[in-house]
């Protein structure tokens, strides 16, 4: 079960800010999702290896070859603010 | 007052020398203009797919075989969540529970015993952007981010608890650097930050079993801030617990300036990473036969060339580890020895002269004005007699400033020993008859009181008599 404690925490990890209201309905929905996803753990997974891709991939690779940057213009566009060519943010210690 | 023993393990982030990140193609290279090497993978736009560089796994296995670790036959990326400007997808691509290598370990040497140092594990990550802020942090208002970095390969090595002293902890990152410079997987510059140093250190009484609380510091830019922090945390953690309080599990950070580590009060609540598989990149299945080739191409590495040395060039331990302690040192020595066939000889000046005016000047090897042909071209003007021993210390700083030959060097200064007996003879006759009280102590049984005679002569033709010679003709007039 999900407590509010949890939703506050997991809610600054990621940077929300929650009203007491929406607290409360994430604590019930985050609850029922993790209860319904808790129903794989009945499954026997007795000598199953433990999944680390979901296809049948491995190594892929790519070789050590430098190819285009973007223009620098474009790598900015998104900046919430720009000074010369860096992104400008609010400061974060 | 009870006795405290610390418990030191390290954590260091080595970068890469590959020519273009781990998960996209843009450039490594350092000092380019911000956001120059940047494209939408390393920027962390939607819909990107990041793809392994293969010279990452390469280098990473490299440093895991020469830090004598198991390989691991499946490996896979992970990612670590946080929010922090310096990183666009809110994420770092790291490795958690299925690093490339695990279970090494390094020797180290202090005060002459040998010890130790586990390796936990090596695991392979991208590097975080810069931030760079005008003023101080404290009074500027704002960050500016630059992503050239981002996405640059790292290897961190974690050890093992193993070390319990600042020189432990500084022996071992000098021989873990030595290491990984010996493989060519980084150039280990920790003014440039390709070498970065994280230390956590708790202290116990001794006999206690049970570890003490670990505060983890940071920011230790250099062997000397590695080595004062750690002493510095050490002392500062033992009094606390004498003052009966307890030690808190803490971020701490070096000031260089202040000489004190203090702590780093974050907002982000106790680390909370939520790691999980990264579902863009297929796991690592790592062949054997590709293990044993990258094996195969590693050079010999520090401790293997410091026990050649000693065998093969009858070299004195110290000297051979001193001397193997870079690659660029030890090449720079062997070339040497090829050209003049006197090891010890070579060594004394390597390790003297040489260490001293590079040490004083700053310089590393590879900046070095005097090739070993030089010296060694040097070091046969001495045996020829054509300098003496103390010509030839002021020949060779002369070489050093300015990378001329040192048949040259001595030409240009008029430093050629003077072996013409009739000259010194007439040199001698006067320190003789200005030196009474000398002589008359010689004559007396004195024997040091040459000493002093030699050392007028010397002077007086500005060290460049040829001391043999003096000697022998003092002894032959003062009649013994
Ligand atoms: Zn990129």
């Amino acid at each position: 079960m999900i407590s509010l404690k949890d939703v506050e925490h997991v809610a600054l990890l990621a940077r929300l800010s929650l009203t007491e209201d929406e607290k409360q309905v994430y604590t019930r929905q985050l609850s029922d999702i993790l209860e319904h996803v808790r129903k794989l753990q009945d499954l026997n997974t007795d000598g199953i290896q433990p999944t680390a891709h979901v296809l049948p991939l491995q190594n892929v690779f790519r070789e050590d070859r430098v190819g285009e940057h973007l223009p620098v213009d474009q790598v900015l566009a998104n900046a919430p603010e720009r000074q010369d060519n860096f992104f400008k943010v609010p400061k974060i210690i | 007052m009870a006795h405290y023993e610390a418990v030191i393990g390290l954590e260091v982030h080595v970068e890469l020398k590959t020519n273009t990140k781990i998960f996209c193609h843009s450039s490594t290279e350092f000092g380019a203009d911000p956001n120059h090497h940047v494209c939408p993978v390393c920027l962390g736009l939607p819909g990107v797919l990041p793809v392994v560089n293969k010279k990452v796994v390469e280098y990473a296995v490299k440093a895991g075989l020469a830090l004598n670790c198991q390989i691991a036959a499946f490996s896979k990326f992970d990612r670590k969540n946080y929010y922090y400007p310096d990183l666009p997808k809110n994420y770092q691509i790291s490795q958690y529970d299925l690093p490339i290598a695990e279970h090494g370990h390094l020797e180290i040497n202090v005060n002459g015993a040998n010890k130790y140092i586990g390796i936990t594990r090596v695991h392979m990550e991208e590097d975080a952007g810069k931030l760079v802020h005008q003023g101080t942090i404290s009074t500027t208002p704002y960050s500016l981010v630059d992503y050239n970095r981002t996405g640059v390969p790292l290897i961190e090595i974690v050890s093992e608890p193993d070390m319990s002293s600042a020189d432990e902890a500084v022996a071992y990152l000098e021989k873990l650097k030595a290491i990984i410079q010996y493989t060519g997987v980084s150039d280990c510059k920790m003014q440039e930050g390709s070498l970065r140093c994280d230390a956590n250190i708790s202290v116990r009484p001794v006999g206690q079993a049970e570890l003490g609380t670990k505060a983890e510091i940071k920011n230790m830019n250099s062997f000397k801030a590695l080595h004062k922090a750690v002493s510095y945390e050490i002392e500062r953690q033992i009094e606390v617990l004498e003052d009966g309080e307890r030690v808190v599990q803490e971020t701490r950070t070096w000031d260089e300036a202040r000489g004190e580590t203090f702590s780093m009060r974050s907002k982000e609540e106790a680390h909370d990473y939520r790691y999980f598989p990264d579902p863009d990149l297929a796991p690592l299945v790592i062949d054997r036969e590709w293990v044993n080739e990258i094996k195969a191409s590693l050079p010999e590495l520090p401790d293997e060339r410091r026990d050649r040395f000693v065998k093969v060039y009858g070299l004195p331990e110290y000297d051979a580890m001193v001397l193997t302690g870079t690659r660029e040192l030890a090449d720079y020595y062997e070339q040497c020895v090829e050209l003049y066939n006197n090891p010890k000889l070579v060594s004394n000046w390597v390790m003297g002269d040489l260490a001293r005016m590079m040490n004083v000047s700053g310089q590393e090897i590879q900046d070095l004005r005097i090739s070993p042909h030089q010296l060694a071209k040097m070091l046969e003007l001495l045996d020829k007699g054509t300098i003496s021993g103390k010509i030839a210390k002021t020949v060779f700083e002369e070489m050093f400033k300015t990378g001329k030959d040192p048949g040259k060097v001595v030409e240009e200064k008029g430093l050629v020993q003077i072996s013409d007996a009739g000259l010194i003879d007439k040199v001698v006759e006067e320190v003789i008859a200005a030196n009474p009280k000398s002589v008359e102590d010689y004559r007396a049984g004195k024997e040091k009181a040459i000493g002093f005679l030699v050392g007028q002569v010397m002077k007086s033709t500005k060290g460049k008599a040829n001391p043999g010679l003096v000697n022998e003709l003092l002894k032959e007039k003062l009649g013994k």
